[in-house]
């Protein structure tokens, strides 16, 4: 008799406290606690695009270094970062175990179109936040049709206008040969350069598509050259990038070369493929490469270079992934700061529609910026020389200001 | 006309890389009856052995010889241990554990190399001393290089007591079982040689492709077509078979159809051959006991 | 009551109750499994019974699945009715293959459809689809609704649970045909072909509608097996359908045990749930894990797993 009144008040009082807490949390997105902050990802570190598994290491790093001082706002980072080997049923089986089963307060960084695409839906019916995916796709950018997701990137469609309006500006006959690559990726930037040349649009005299399971792009190059294209719009990741611009070299066709900031790295595409292939190819830029020396002395640079050094002890600094993974992190951060106390999902999504910040590695003169009705964080960008040695800004810098 | 030539002779340095592929895997089907589907794999990997001698400072083609024997003894090692258990198995038995070394071979590079794109410089000039409007200096050694191959094997199959004894294994291995001749030991030294061959094959690709794990994933699948197309169980077919494939693959994909639906036609053509043709341009006809 | 019965009796009433045991994921997880067990036991129909090697299984499972999609998207189908059509039209593209297929044998067969899985994907994203397929961005698809509230063990009926019971349904009702089809003159005449052809042919068997007939058949199954993934997954694109998932399908029936009905849901097992495993074990080389534990299981079980149960039951004699 005495055990079960005992065991009667134990169990009342544990409710009591439990349900004390629960009110307390009940307005923190599941994945909070008072010391900790779960945050879930999905990267192809296996497949097809496994290159871009970097990232993800990336944010693993930079979430450690912000552990490693303290946190946000007394929370630790709890990051969870799974392997969807750019597949989309299984970034839908991560993504629902993420927030299913290990209860994740957010969707952070996720990479891929077609991946994203298969999480789009979902997540916004469960009213997670799917924060600064990684792709350029257009699409992401809709507070009205999906408030719960942003990319971070500026899209690919308005980088092949910003082109368009350059060659129309320097070259207004010029002949336009490009090679796409034949996703959602090349295909957006393709449409961009269109929508961009408008009525002109018949400046493309031709236009090949090559898939990531080509053994090379060989014949899709002689033949843009053979169509007697005088200038270039090359939308190939960096493997192919670096292929195509060898190839050009090779053929001796020097057209006027437009690149695709995805493809600009130096470390990974311009010097694998000849350094001197490419003097005078054109990209647009947002992020700082890595092994520009203009940016040795920036502040912001610095202190990138000095995390790496730490954190990422055995990363090549040639490689600009690693710069794209800092950047998104430290915007991630800055949204839970501003959060405060109240990690509940919808203010996690409001401070992300409310962001006017400076990023270290963002060139100067460009910011993240976002609004309740602008989910475009990044929209600015810069035209770039290649010198042989380095990217050489010049021009304006094009977007909204 | 010239952007013909120039989708030839792209043809038909792309072809020597399918053909190298094509006879690494003719060389094991002739020992074995089975088509190593972890080909492209093991050549990758074995093309990253390379590389990483060539970053610890060992000249081009020291690291060149060093990796093709490195990878002899890597297959010689993988027939040992993963292939002899399931050596009286049913095919798809084999096929299975293909598919095994396939995902190891691709994760062990990701780990050990890591997945980021890395150059590999040809050894070859970058301009070719003939015909250089036409043919790079990389794709005119890599023609070389795989002539170069067909040449060795050859005299190696004709010439020498251990190819002769590799011969009978193949053909006959009860009797050449009876003569003396280790068969076990000849499908070892057939896997050896294959790997070797597709280290090559490899270490042609890098410099056009770029190293990376996912190097040879597109490259298979056209090796295992031009091996089919020429004869599986011929190797002069295989070669024959990979040049054809190459050429094929460009000037469709320039002149025919477009980039769009390429590799669908390409196939597609192959395997209508095929059904004209069964056993390939150059394979023996055979026949079963009912 | 015999014994069979009352298994047969408390296996049913565990599979009823199952979906109520496990939290929403596990039984989205069950899901896959289920619809890969389908797909799994068509590449059965043909390469375990009959002997025919396909390395692109994966095409007619994509067929399936781009058919509910479309259907879905513009003819607002509900996703009940474009599963027999799904099942037609991928029973036509297995006919398409398998005439062709007479010609081809062994290696031969399986280079042309593993070009058929490798090409599938491209023709997905190929322009003049586009406005159908939704071309490289997919098509989004909505689960059926839940048709009634239920609770049971603190769970409720939702979408997840309601389409375990539609593909329980559909899959016991695939397999229920296939095991009498297999049994029964049918499946004796596809066995022979696979063991003695020339001998069959002989006594009458009519090869070539035979062979053509198992090939339709078997894409056609794994063409259902795909409509009802793009349900579950409520998401296609060109992407979810490269040439691994053709391997996949492929290891499940081998590991499962070729020639068997139930080794299906074995085999889909292992594809579902391994490389889950494989993560766990392993963070940075999961594939390698996944391969090891492949490549072990197939020189302990050479039969698959139905293989090493029944050498298990008969008491293993050497």
């Amino acid at each position: 008799m005495k055990i079960k009144f005992a065991l009667a008040s134990v169990a009342v009082g544990a409710a009591l406290a439990l349900s004390s807490t629960a009110a307390l949390a009940a307005k923190n997105a599941p994945g909070v606690t008072d010391t900790e902050i779960k945050i879930g990802n999905h990267m192809p570190y296996s497949g097809p695009a496994s290159a871009y598994g970097a990232i993800g290491q990336a944010f693993t790093a930079y979430f450690k270094y912000v552990n490693d001082n303290g946190g946000v706002n007394g929370r630790k980072i709890n990051f969870i970062s799974l392997d969807d080997g750019y597949s989309p049923p299984k970034t839908v089986e991560q993504v629902r175990k993420m927030v299913e089963q290990e209860k994740v307060a957010l969707i952070f960084g996720g990479l891929g179109t077609p991946t994203n695409s298969a999480v789009h839906k979902y997540l916004n019916s469960k009213k997670v936040p799917m924060l600064f995916v990684q792709t350029g796709a257009t699409k992401w950018g809709d507070p009205k049709g999906h408030p719960w997701t942003m990319g971070w990137q500026p899209n690919y469609q308005a980088e092949g206008k910003i082109y368009a309006s350059h060659i129309l500006e320097t070259n207004p006959n010029a002949k336009i040969g490009v090679l796409y690559q034949n996703d959602d990726y090349g295909k957006d930037y393709l449409k961009g350069l269109e929508d961009g040349l408008g009525a002109k649009k018949s400046m493309i005299v031709a236009a090949a598509s090559y898939e990531t399971s080509d053994p090379s792009i060989d014949n899709q190059m002689v033949a843009l050259k053979a169509a007697g294209a005088n200038t270039f719009f090359n939308v190939t990741t960096p493997k192919f990038a670096a292929q195509a611009i060898k190839k050009a070299a090779e053929m001796g066709w020097k057209p006027t070369h437009y690149l695709n900031s995805v493809s600009s790295s130096a470390g990974s595409v311009m010097i694998p493929a000849g350094a001197e292939n490419c003097i005078g190819c054109i990209t647009s830029a947002y992020l700082m490469d890595p092994t520009d020396p203009q940016w040795e002395s920036n502040k912001g640079f610095q202190e990138y270079k000095a995390w790496l050094a730490k954190y990422m002890p055995d990363a090549n600094i040639k490689n600009n992934l690693y710069v794209t993974g800092y950047a998104h992190a430290i915007t991630m951060m800055q949204v839970l700061k501003q959060a405060g106390n109240d990690l509940s999902r919808a203010n996690i999504m409001k401070q992300a529609a409310n962001l006017d910040m400076e990023v270290g590695v963002l060139m100067p003169g460009i910011k993240v910026k976002t609004s309740p009705t602008d989910f475009y964080p990044v929209e600015n960008k810069q035209l770039a020389r290649w010198t042989g040695k380095s990217w050489e800004l010049f021009g304006p810098i094009y977007g909204p200001k | 006309m010239d952007g013909f030539l120039l989708q030839v002779f792209s043809g038909l340095a792309s072809g020597s890389i399918y053909a190298l592929v094509a006879l690494a895997l003719v060389m094991i089907y002739q020992s074995t009856h089975h088509i190593n589907l972890a080909q492209g794999e093991m050549a990758m990997f074995a093309t990253f052995i390379a590389w990483a001698l060539i970053q610890a400072g060992v000249s081009y083609w020291i690291a060149f010889f060093l990796t093709i024997g490195i990878a002899f003894v890597g297959g010689v090692l993988v027939q040992r241990i993963f292939i002899k258990p399931v050596e009286r198995a049913p095919v798809l038995n084999n096929v299975i554990v293909f598919v095994g070394l396939l995902v190891i071979f691709n994760a062990m590079a990701g780990w050990i190399f890591d997945h980021v794109v890395k150059s590999f410089d040809s050894p070859f000039p970058t301009q070719s001393p003939v015909l250089n409007s036409y043919i790079s200096g990389h794709q005119l050694g890599t023609v070389g290089v795989t002539f170069g191959v067909v040449v060795v094997v050859y005299s190696f199959f004709r010439f020498t007591p251990i190819g002769l004894a590799m011969r009978a294994a193949a053909q006959n291995p009860d009797s050449a079982a009876l003569v003396g001749i280790r068969v076990s030991w000849m499908l070892a030294l057939g896997w050896g040689l294959a790997a070797s061959i597709g280290s090559v094959a490899g270490m042609m690709a890098a410099p056009v492709l770029f190293l990376d794990p996912n190097l040879m994933a597109g490259v298979l699948l056209y090796g295992f077509a031009a091996a089919l197309l020429g004869g599986i169980d011929n190797a002069f077919g295989a070669i024959v078979g990979g040049l054809l494939v190459g050429v094929i693959e460009n000037i469709l994909g320039a002149y025919v159809i477009g980039n769009d639906l390429k590799l669908t036609v390409a196939l597609v053509l192959i395997v209508g051959t095929l059904t004209l043709m069964p056993n390939g341009l150059f394979g023996k006809n055979v026949v079963t006991r009912v | 009551m015999n014994l069979r019965s009352i298994h047969t009796l408390w296996i049913a009433a565990v599979l009823v109750v199952l979906p109520f045991l496990f939290e929403d994921f596990t039984v989205f997880q069950i899901n896959l499994m289920l619809v890969y067990a389908i797909a799994v036991l068509g590449l059965n129909v043909l390469t375990g019974y009959g002997g025919q090697i396909s390395l692109g299984h994966g095409a007619f499972y994509a067929i399936g699945a781009y058919t509910a999609a479309v259907l879905m998207e513009h003819a607002q189908m509900s996703a009940y009715m474009t599963l027999p059509i799904a099942g037609l039209i991928s029973l036509v593209a297995g006919i398409l293959v398998g005439f062709p297929a007479l010609r081809l044998a062994g290696h031969y067969l399986a280079l042309a459809t593993f070009a058929l899985a490798m090409a599938i994907p491209q023709l997905l994203k190929y322009d003049s689809f586009e406005h159908y397929t939704g071309g490289v961005q997919g098509l989004v698809l909505m689960k059926p609704e839940v048709p009634f509230e239920f609770e049971l063990f603190g769970q409720e009926l939702n979408d997840d649970r309601w389409l375990y019971y539609f593909i329980l349904l559909v899959g016991t009702f695939i397999f229920w045909v296939c095991s009498n089809l297999m049994k029964g003159r049918i499946g004796r005449a596809i066995m022979a072909i696979r063991e003695q052809p020339i001998a069959a042919g002989a006594l009458g068997v009519n090869l070539a509608a035979v062979k053509t007939m198992t090939f339709g058949l078997s894409a056609a199954i794994t063409g259902i097996a795909g409509a009802l993934g793009a349900v579950t997954v409520a998401y296609v694109a060109p992407d979810s359908f490269l040439a691994f998932l053709s391997i996949s399908i492929l290891v499940g029936a081998v590991v499962g045990g070729l020639g068997t009905i139930w080794g299906a849901l074995f085999g889909a097992a292992f594809i579902q749930f391994i490389p889950n495993v494989a993560d766990e074990i392993s963070k940075s080389a999961p594939w390698a894990v996944y391969g090891a534990i492949l490549i072990a299981l197939i020189y302990v079980a050479p039969g698959g797993v139905m293989g090493l149960l029944r050498k298990l039951k008969k008491g293993d004699t050497a």
